[in-house]
């Protein structure tokens, strides 16, 4: 029989881990459910969801900090943080419609476990890199807490960088410090229209290494156009690379001026700004080109962003069917394939350099994600390692396991 | 050594001495192992020159291959290793042990790729930071973390110890820049984590990896991103009669939205000693002095600079100085970059310490920090990363007066424990090494340090590399592997079900 825990308190989790590890029951860890099918498919009956344990506990606009539970929704969070011109620099995207899912249930718990970030990780860094501090129950049913309330802080190891990206395996993270940072005054999209993949990786390099300090740089093929609900993308039937450029006012109008410049040689240049500007880029951030259809795989490919073009266009040669835009200037590859067999796998990992790129299958049904690796396969020293590092936070096993690697 | 206790040397190890150093000599050939004291005497500290040990050996492989060599047989032989990088550290991380051997990567000292198009570098361990900035800035660009021994420091040591510098509120501290490195694990074997792409695969090792002190695996090879310099930056030096207006000022300056490039404050006893030192100008009736530097381009560093002014007026500001010229701009950062030397002159030693504090706990750390000068009467000055919190109290004091470095030292504790008790942590980019070691506890219980000690333990379970540093007590990891349960008991009744 399925059950669900809901812990309202620190102490609820204790007990909930201490029953897991007595009885030899292993835990679904999970937050808002919005990425539940992600990873491989977990056997486990017993569902420990955290969305009770929830409430922002502390937020200091000038010290640039916000402490809350970890089962607070990400929009409460955003909410707060907006009233005293802030955000969540990250930019973590919300992949609910992706996966079948409602908008706006995600948790900031959940958000870091997946070190979910969005289109501004090129230039603000990732969800990790935002996580200052962790309160956490671990496989051991121990409570323990990591860094601190402070921006700056090397006082011991960085276990909020250990649990980042962790997927719930290692510990449940109960209470979670991030930094938190101005958001911008402007907004201003700069379109470049009519490249073909190659030309958009060279111009998007070419943007981000000049000194305009571009904060997102994308690029979207004709064919996906018309996905778009901004008028300036899904007009006329060409490509549109997208360069974004934030700060205040004068700032932006000068960069956008020299970056239509710089971009002159490549193709016309299109200006959008307002609601739009935004709007562009919720839509890449959240995969939406992608949602209408919950029919195909989604894969999530991290390369060199010199190489995003070439990889693409080989997938695409060898898989018919193959959709893809590009976000992280080249570096971030969204493909949509169609789901049969291993869903590709083989094929697309076959293009990765192990040493330079890893592709994730974002969305696959329940058989598949069985069936095929969903993360990358580790080599096998990273897996020794990383499997001994799951031993020492989680000996028996109760914390989402299987969910990253079968032995994870 | 005041009080320090380090690991128990082992001397089945030391009586086999001769023996190790022709072993190692066979794994490293060349100029590669040291062994005469003499030799090794400028390895015996690090930039905490209050510590002092002779290493038993020293060696300096000069490839992948010899780490991986020397670190497979130490694992065997049970020796401990420390590694080092340039020996900048200020917490003693490299303070060598007498019977283990001091593993220094100055050798591997190369460039190895250059790549504008994905902006990064890949460099060897030993390259200094500003070495990195120096072979990318043809192309105008840099690598931003800029701890203040940039010259000297290497940026293997500054993942080791995850530095910072006066930029690192905007631009991040070493693991906010870092893409990937290659480890030697201390088995010997050679792992690779991340690349040029971005967000490795698995669990973040690479987080992991930096800030470990050493503790954790050998780095052999850095991939760090690298950034297009800002087009101009200029700042504005502004004094302020007390402290606690210079604070609000700050707070307002973060408020209003504006992430300066870099905010320094320094206290009276600082602002004297760097202009007699090097003449920045600095108004010298002030008790505070704030240094807000706003790069970009031209038309956003003039717009915020007037914001700035606006908002230092409204704090009651005594004096406005915005640079005009670059040659002015450099002469505002010349005071402060020569703050710690500056201060250096008016004493024959200074302690200098590396607390984080919530900003607005300004005032109070800095009265109650009074209070312990004139109890201890040793003379303190402050420099402070403004905008991060980050605070450097420098601690005057005389080596030659018997029984002053432990008052200097117990000073510097007191200090860091008030940090601790107004919300902040020992130290922002120092390190904890052997010199916040045994503090460690006034942040963190046992189960916190025993959960920290299980990353050690998924990498160095016998406890073999850099022991002595960062946990007050090492230990065993077969102890922290240990379960206690009660099976069948259910102590749960209350657990929301539905």
């Amino acid at each position: 029989m399925q059950s669900t825990f809901k812990p309202e308190t620190e102490n609820q989790v204790i007990d909930a881990l201490s029953m897991a590890i007595s009885e030899g029951c292993p835990l679904e860890i999970c937050g808002g459910e919005t990425k539940r099918a992600i990873g491989r498919p977990l056997q486990s009956q017993t569902t420990l969801n955290l969305t009770n344990l929830s409430g922002i506990l502390l937020y200091e606009p000038e010290e640039l900090i916000l402490t809350a539970r970890a089962g607070t929704r990400l929009s409460d969070i955003e909410a707060a943080v907006s009233e005293k011109n802030q955000e969540l620099a990250f930019e973590p995207a919300d992949f609910g419609p992706l996966l079948g899912q409602a908008r706006g249930k995600s948790t900031l718990g959940g958000t870091l476990a997946a070190n979910v970030s969005g289109p501004r990780r090129i230039r603000a860094g990732a969800a990790r890199d935002h996580f200052l501090g962790v309160k956490a129950i671990s496989g051991r049913a121990e409570f323990f807490k990591s860094g601190g309330r402070v921006v700056k802080n090397v006082t011991g190891y960085d276990l909020c960088k250990g649990l980042a990206g962790s997927w719930g395996t290692l510990a449940v993270m109960t209470e979670i410090t991030i930094k938190v940072l101005p958001a911008a005054e402007q907004v201003v999209t700069l379109l470049v229209v009519g490249l073909t993949a190659d030309q958009a990786v060279i111009s998007m390099s070419a943007a981000m290494n000049s000194s305009c300090e571009v904060s997102a740089a994308a690029y979207v093929p004709a064919a996906l156009c018309d996905r778009s609900s901004v008028k300036e993308v899904s007009a006329s039937n060409a490509s549109k690379t997208l360069l974004r450029l934030e700060g205040i006012g004068p700032s932006v109008d000068y960069r956008a001026e020299r970056l239509s410049e710089l971009m002159a040689p490549f193709g016309a240049t299109m200006r959008v700004d307002g609601d739009g500007a935004k709007k562009i880029w919720q839509e890449i951030r959240d995969v939406t080109y992608f949602a209408d259809d919950l029919t195909t795989a989604i894969w999530r490919l991290s390369v060199p962003p010199s190489n995003g073009a070439q990889i693409a266009s080989a997938i695409a040669d060898k898989i018919s069917g193959t959709e893809a835009f590009f976000d992280w200037a080249g570096g971030l590859l969204w493909l949509s394939v169609p789901e049969g067999g291993d869903a590709s796998a083989q094929t697309i990992r076959g293009f990765l350099d192990p040493n330079s790129g890893h592709a994730t299958l974002i969305r696959a049904s329940a058989s598949i994600r069985a069936a095929v690796d969903v993360f990358d396969p580790l080599e096998p020293g990273l897996m020794a390692l990383s499997k001994r590092l799951k031993e020492n936070f989680d000996p028996t096993g109760v914390l989402n396991s299987g969910r990253m690697y079968s032995n994870l | 050594m005041t009080g320090l206790k380090m690991p128990e040397p082992d001397q089945k190890i030391l009586a086999r001495r001769n023996e190790i150093i022709q072993a190692l000599k066979k794994l490293v050939p060349g100029e590669g192992v040291i062994s005469d004291a003499d030799e090794m005497r400028p390895y015996e500290s690090d930039g905490l020159t209050a510590y002092k040990q002779l290493p038993m050996i020293v060696v300096l492989p000069s490839t992948t291959e010899e780490v991986s060599r020397v670190l497979k047989y130490c694992h065997n032989e049970g020796i401990k290793i420390v590694p080092r990088g340039a020996g900048t550290s200020l917490s003693g991380g490299a303070l060598p042990l007498e019977d283990g051997i001091l593993l220094g990567l100055g050798k591997f000292n190369r460039v190895l790729d250059i790549d504008f198009d994905n902006r990064c570098a890949v460099v060897e361990p030993g390259v200094t930071n500003l070495a990195i900035t120096h072979a990318v800035a043809h192309e105008g660009f840099y690598y931003a973390p800029d701890p203040s021994s940039q010259i000297a420091c290497t940026i293997g040591g500054n993942i080791a110890e995850n530095s910072g510098g006066v930029h690192s509120l905007k631009y991040g501290l070493t693991t906010n820049n870092v893409l990937g490195l290659e480890v030697v694990l201390v088995t010997g074997e050679v792992i690779r984590i991340g690349g040029k792409h971005l967000d490795s695969q698995g669990y973040d090792l690479l987080g992991l990896m930096t800030g470990s002190e050493g503790l954790l695996g050998v780095i052999t090879e850095v991939t760090v991103r690298i950034l297009q310099r800002p087009e101009t930056a200029r700042a504005v030096l502004v004094g302020f009669s007390t402290s606690e207006d210079a604070g609000a000022c700050v707070a307002e300056v973060i408020g209003a939205g504006i992430i300066a490039g870099g905010m320094e404050m320094m206290d009276k006893p600082a602002i004297h000693a760097a202009e007699e030192f090097v003449h920045a100008g600095y108004p010298l009736d002030v008790e505070a002095l704030l240094i807000v530097e706003l790069d970009g381009p031209e038309a956003e560093v003039d717009h915020l600079l007037a914001r700035v002014e606006k908002i230092a007026t409204n704090n009651k500001a005594d004096s406005i100085k915005v640079s005009n010229s670059e040659a002015e701009r450099l002469s505002f950062w010349a005071g402060r970059k020569a703050a710690f030397p500056a201060v250096g002159r008016l004493s024959p030693d200074y302690y200098c310490m590396d607390g984080t504090i919530p900003r607005h706990q300004l005032p109070l750390v800095l009265s109650r920090m009074r209070e312990f000068s004139k109890h201890y009467g040793l003379r303190v000055a402050n420099v402070f990363h403004a905008g991060d919190g980050n605070l450097h109290p420098l601690i005057l004091y005389d080596a030659n007066e018997p029984g002053e470095l432990e008052k200097a030292e117990n000073f510097g504790a007191d200090i860091l424990k008030l940090c601790v008790e107004v919300g902040g942590v020992l130290t922002g980019e120092h390190g904890v090494g052997v010199e916040k070691r045994d503090l460690m506890e006034t942040m963190f219980n046992q189960i916190d340090l025993d959960h920290q000690q299980r990353v050690k333990c998924a990498f160095d379970d016998k406890g073999l590399l850099n022991p002595g540093k960062v946990f007050p007590t090492l230990r065993r990891c077969v102890e922290l592997g240990r379960m206690h349960v009660h099976a069948g008991k259910v102590p749960f009744p209350d657990i929301p079900r539905f």
